[in-house]
């Protein structure tokens, strides 16, 4: 008792170390002079918590310990085919029954997933933590606004060339880095992704600098513009075709149509590529390199595969990003990006597919919802990255894997769990 | 006659300067990957709280109140570095220790959140914005050495290099010769057999967190009082930078990181000074992609053996 007593003491002394020159003594600005203003009722607040918490940690212990955090139900299997059928079915019609600010923030979220499943194939399948994604992103959305700014291309043709363009980012910086060893490649990644946004923003003469690219287009439909007015004369839109009156509401779920379509592609693409050879091979490459080089396995090689794939469907998005924003400008491809991508990615479970789709939406939707918390926004998140590698590194839903293992009486037993080492 | 060789001096003088600050950051890298081998992505956070720590505390004693100026400076100084020694001490409890022993990239994502937690916990604290540092230090040196161009020194950059200079000089010496520094020297070697042997293995982890958080701190005073301006977010890019002086110099290695962090801010000086000063960023990134390709152990680091 006097041990925990003093810990808690102690404790609190350090949280008052620690929140006084920053919540305690409040510098204001005011005209040129910096003032101070005292708060310490913030101090002895926090002190008090933290004694609280420290003091009481044995007794609340306790109750926790026995409690198991929820697992993943068991993937659906045979006979539970129509569960995704039906989710999809759902997520196809909603739409044009909801509001038009939901249908725009469920399409923010469909970017994410898509960017999480990109990130997924190179952080989750194969292990490689890469803090530069959001420099593929960015290279993808600015080959669609150059390809507009310059040549004229619609969203269409500027598609494929986007993935193409960032994959080819991919292949070309992962060539050299890849056998570099996990942190190390982190920090190259990362001096990347900061390398391609300083240019974006210096090369001014053909990215526009720190105001980047306006006025892109958004994507047409089968070549008819969804506009109030053709752009070309003669033109017919969207809307005179099917005959209805203009509303730009159909844009809104049309993008967010899009955007759907794309994010299943990703999950379906990436889904099939972790049941190939080649994503057998990401795995086993995540879980031991050396045994894998010694069964013949070309390490740079396979690692090479997933980072240019990820970086394709970054680029996909950043496309898909550029043409629904109308602009891009390099502010939106900062670090923070990245690690929020990655995030999303950790939150939901290295390599498991439904544990990115749920951190995405998570991670869109709460500081959507709770907008009176936006300063704390950035706050939690790190807190919660934090959290989360000491008490859950698995993710929410960890990925299961399909394995046999001997049941009480001795007889094999199907079933599922998180393999071993599903953190990387 | 030609100004090409003054010129020269007052750049090799700008990049000493703004080395010794990577340098002062860097070994804080240094030492804790040496020790557990984790990237501190954090650590740039903690100099920019210690930049934070100096203003507060100047805000504090006043601009007037008539104390002499070496005393004022002091005391920032101090309060600084014990403040940001709680932060590094709390940091690693708090963030990195629960997640010792996990894989690699555990502890860095770890490191990653705790990172943005700061930066956020500040800006929450004190704003987001710029905040202006009163001019402490004015006034400069002027050499003249027959030319048109005349060498500027500030005293506050002099100060700079004095003071890093000073504590490299203390730091070895700590390092070499004291009960604490053989310690740790004997965990970098081996923390199991350290441990072993009767070392307190976590009191050296810690040790060496408010070690490194002391430097930074004193770095970021430092650019602090020299720049006059500072905002929540400048730990980022000078955390990156000063790693990269890090692995220039080999990481793990005390003298590395001196090294290491000398030669970026004399590489980003001379590329801002004779390229672009919009490149000067790219160029210490590139810098870093190039050593991590050509020479991953750096300058003055040993080669990692990597057992199965």
């Amino acid at each position: 008792m006097a041990n925990s007593l003093r810990n808690a003491l102690m404790a609190a002394v350090l949280t008052a170390v620690i929140v006084t020159p920053v919540f305690g003594l409040q510098l204001v600005r005011q005209g040129a002079r910096t003032l101070m203003e005292p708060r310490w009722d913030l101090v002895a607040l926090a002190c008090a918590a933290v004694f609280a918490f420290q003091l009481l940690r044995p007794w609340l212990a306790r109750p926790f310990a026995g409690l198991k955090l929820p697992t993943l139900p068991a993937a659906p299997t045979g006979g539970r085919r129509w569960v995704p059928a039906l989710l999809i079915a759902a997520a196809v019609v909603w739409p044009f029954f909801g509001g038009r600010s939901e249908v725009d923030i469920a399409t923010l979220v469909l970017i994410y997933v898509m960017l999480g499943l990109g990130l997924n194939i190179v952080v989750g399948f194969a292990g490689l933590l890469d803090l530069g994604f959001v420099g593929f992103y960015a290279v993808g959305a600015y080959t669609y606004a150059l390809l507009y700014h310059w040549a004229g291309w619609g969203f269409w043709e500027a598609l494929p060339l986007s993935g193409a363009m960032a994959a080819l980012f991919g292949f070309v910086l992962g060539f050299p880095v890849l056998r570099l060893r996990g942190d190390y490649l982190a920090i190259v990644t990362l001096g990347f992704g900061e390398i391609i946004r300083l240019l974006l923003i210096n090369l001014n003469w053909a990215t526009g600098g720190p105001d980047g690219i306006s006025g892109i287009p958004k994507p047409s439909v089968f070549g008819f513009e969804m506009a109030r007015r053709a752009s070309t004369e003669g033109g017919t839109t969207f809307h005179d075709l099917m005959g209805w009156t203009f509303n730009t509401q159909h844009m809104v779920v049309y993008l967010y149509l899009m955007a759907l379509a794309l994010a299943l592609v990703t999950l379906f693409v990436s889904n099939r590529l972790i049941r190939m050879p080649v994503g057998r091979a990401w795995e086993a490459l995540r879980e031991d390199e050396i045994a894998c080089r010694s069964l013949g396995l070309n390490p740079t090689r396979i690692k090479l595969s997933a980072f240019t794939l990820g970086a394709m469907f970054a680029g996909f998005g950043g496309a898909f990003f550029a043409a629904r924003q109308g602009l891009v400008n390099p502010e939106s491809f900062t670090f923070i990006e990245s690690a929020l991508i990655l995030a999303i990615v950790v939150l939901g479970g290295m390599g498991s597919q439904m544990g990115v789709i749920l951190a995405a939406i998570l991670l869109t939707v709460l500081p959507e919802v709770a907008r009176e918390f936006a300063e704390y926004r950035m706050l939690l998140f790190g807190l919660v990255m934090v959290l989360m590698m000491m008490w859950r590194p698995q993710g929410l839903l960890p990925m299961k894997r399909p394995h046999v293992e001997l049941g009480p009486g001795g007889q094999a037993r199907e079933g599922e769990s998180a393999p071993a080492g599903a953190v990387p | 006659m030609s100004d090409i060789l003054p010129q020269l001096l007052q750049q090799l003088f700008n990049g000493l300067s703004l080395g010794a600050i990577y340098a002062l950051i860097a070994i804080g890298y240094t030492m804790v990957y040496g020790i557990i081998g984790m990237i501190n992505f954090a650590h740039g956070e903690i100099y920019m709280i210690g930049a934070y720590v100096g203003l507060v505390t100047l805000t504090a004693i006043g601009t007037q109140s008539g104390l002499p100026l070496p005393l004022v400076v002091a005391a920032m100084l101090v309060v600084a570095v014990a403040v940001t020694g709680v932060y590094g001490y709390t940091v690693e409890r708090v963030a990195y220790r629960p997640v010792r022993g996990s894989p690699r990239l555990v502890a860095l994502i770890s490191a990653i959140g705790m990172s943005i937690f700061l930066q956020n916990w500040v800006a929450l604290g004190q704003g987001a914005r710029d905040m202006a540092v009163p001019n402490l230090i004015s006034g400069a040196v002027q050499l003249h050495l027959g030319t048109d161009f005349d060498v500027t020194v500030p005293y506050s950059r002099l100060m700079i290099i004095l003071v890093t200079v000073a504590l490299m000089v203390a730091l070895t010496f700590y390092i070499r010769y004291s009960r604490l520094g053989r310690a740790s020297r004997a965990c970098s070697q081996d923390m199991q057999m350290a441990g072993l042997l009767g070392i307190d293995t976590n009191k050296v982890v810690s040790f060496t967190f408010v070690l490194g958080a002391m430097l930074a701190a004193v770095g970021g005073v430092l650019i602090a009082i020299t720049i006059g301006k500072l905002n929540p977010f400048i730990g980022f890019i000078a955390g990156i930078k000063a790693f990269t002086a890090a692995v220039l110099g080999g990481i793990g290695s005390i003298p590395g990181a001196m090294l290491g962090g000398v030669l970026l801010g004399l590489a980003e000086t001379f590329a801002a000074a004779y390229l672009s000063s919009q490149y000067k960023d790219i160029v210490a990134f590139l810098l870093l992609v190039l050593i991590l390709l050509f020479r991953p152990t750096g300058l003055l680091g040993k080669p990692e053996v990597e057992k199965v």
